[in-house]
């Protein structure tokens, strides 16, 4: 066995790395919910796509998000060593080299962009390679060292795939796919706030300045109330422009109650220990707020289209 | 005896070691080897699907 030193100090085991390794290094739990609000853009916008190229297309957003978080986990490696959320990661466990993450996540990168504007358009193939510019440069190398807005603007990276599925389907970007974006852009702070509210200690330990730890805990929850806010009157948007029905706003109308329920108890949380079970409880009910919304609006489309077929 | 039994076993962990690297380096080819497939298959059935029927409306 060959101990190689690679540009970032990480010592890496040549030779040693697994297949899992490699797939560890496409963050695969963030790739399903790229591949689930990409999907959902797909789905709702209007006109069709042969379903072999939606399911080409579907592959190469996905392979795009990993490819951008390998590029953020070799950027990353020195505070992922930090935390102990990520330590097990393969660049800081050792396991795979940096140089070897940054040349997968580039390749990748280039073959999911080149794919997508080959199989269905260059608008979707653009917004692709934005996306994962946005994602790699931007918010890894820029903001998230740098300001406590980081997932607040980072953000915008996780909701363009919504974008990117549309514009798959039409070629352009609309109003209507806009409104998609700005679902996914409220609803990450919200839900990346309450678990840094919990989760406090790792970042503060790996010099990540989280809203937490900068602004203070009772800053942050009063953030959270007001983003989660605007998301539940903003999740209405696509009423407005048609894209949803009454099933989808009757859905908005609940969860939206609910969001707002949560991050009030959240925010009138009396002492340390009720905070983090608040928090805690935010955080898992975003992550199936996100996917109801999404549900609803896929079942007022598919009505939709039942119907148009019907008559 | 002990020298001999420590080396013995040193060469069984060192055997070993060898045989998981081989196994590991084996299984990462053999991805690799089906992610190429994988990717040349997808060029192949997109541009047929590209294509469209017109491909079986022409002169034999």
């Amino acid at each position: 066995m060959t101990y190689i030193d690679d540009s970032k100090g990480m010592p890496a085991l040549a030779g040693e790395a697994r297949v899992e390794d490699y797939l560890a290094l496409l963050k695969p739990r963030v790739m399903s919910l790229v591949v689930f609000t990409a999907l959902v853009g797909m789905l709702v916008a209007p006109g069709g796509i042969n379903p072999v190229i939606g399911l080409i297309a579907i592959v190469c957003i996905a392979i795009g998000g990993g490819a951008s978080g390998a590029l953020n986990m070799w950027y990353d490696a020195d505070i992922d060593a930090i935390m102990s959320r990520t330590q097990n990661r393969p660049i800081p466990a050792g396991r795979i080299s940096s140089g070897e993450a940054l040349t997968f996540g580039l390749v990748l990168s280039g073959f999911s962009v080149a794919l997508l504007g080959l199989a269905t358009n260059w608008v979707a193939g653009g917004l692709l390679a934005f996306t994962i510019f946005f994602y790699a440069v931007i918010y890894t190398i820029w903001l998230k060292r740098s300001t406590p807005q980081n997932i607040v603007i980072g953000g915008a990276a996780g909701a363009f795939p919504t974008m990117i599925g549309w514009a798959a389907v039409t070629g352009t970007i609309s109003l209507e796919s806009l409104a998609l974006f700005l679902i996914v852009f409220l609803w990450t702070p919200p839900h990346f706030w309450a678990l840094a509210l919990y989760k406090q200690g790792d970042y503060a330990a790996a010099g990540i300045p989280m809203m937490p730890n900068v602004a203070g805990e009772a800053s942050t929850k009063r953030q959270i109330f007001v983003y989660t806010v605007i998301l539940a009157v903003s999740a209405f948007v696509p009423v407005y422009l048609g894209t949803g029905g009454w099933i989808y706003g009757a859905v908005a109308a609940i969860t939206g109650a609910g969001f707002v329920y949560l991050a009030v108890r959240l925010l009138l949380a009396p002492t340390n220990v009720d905070m983090r079970k608040a928090a805690r409880r935010l955080f898992t009910y975003s992550l199936s707020y996100l996917f109801v919304l999404f549900l609803g609006l896929l079942t007022d489309s598919f009505i939709a289209r039942l119907g148009g077929f019907w008559s | 005896m002990t020298e001999k039994n420590q080396a013995l076993e040193t060469m069984t962990a060192q055997a070993q070691a060898a045989e998981t690297l081989k196994r590991v380096r084996r299984r990462r080819s053999i991805a690799l080897a089906g992610a190429l497939a994988l990717f040349a298959l997808t060029f192949y059935v997109l541009t047929i699907v590209k294509m469209g029927p017109a491909l079986f409306d022409r002169g034999l």
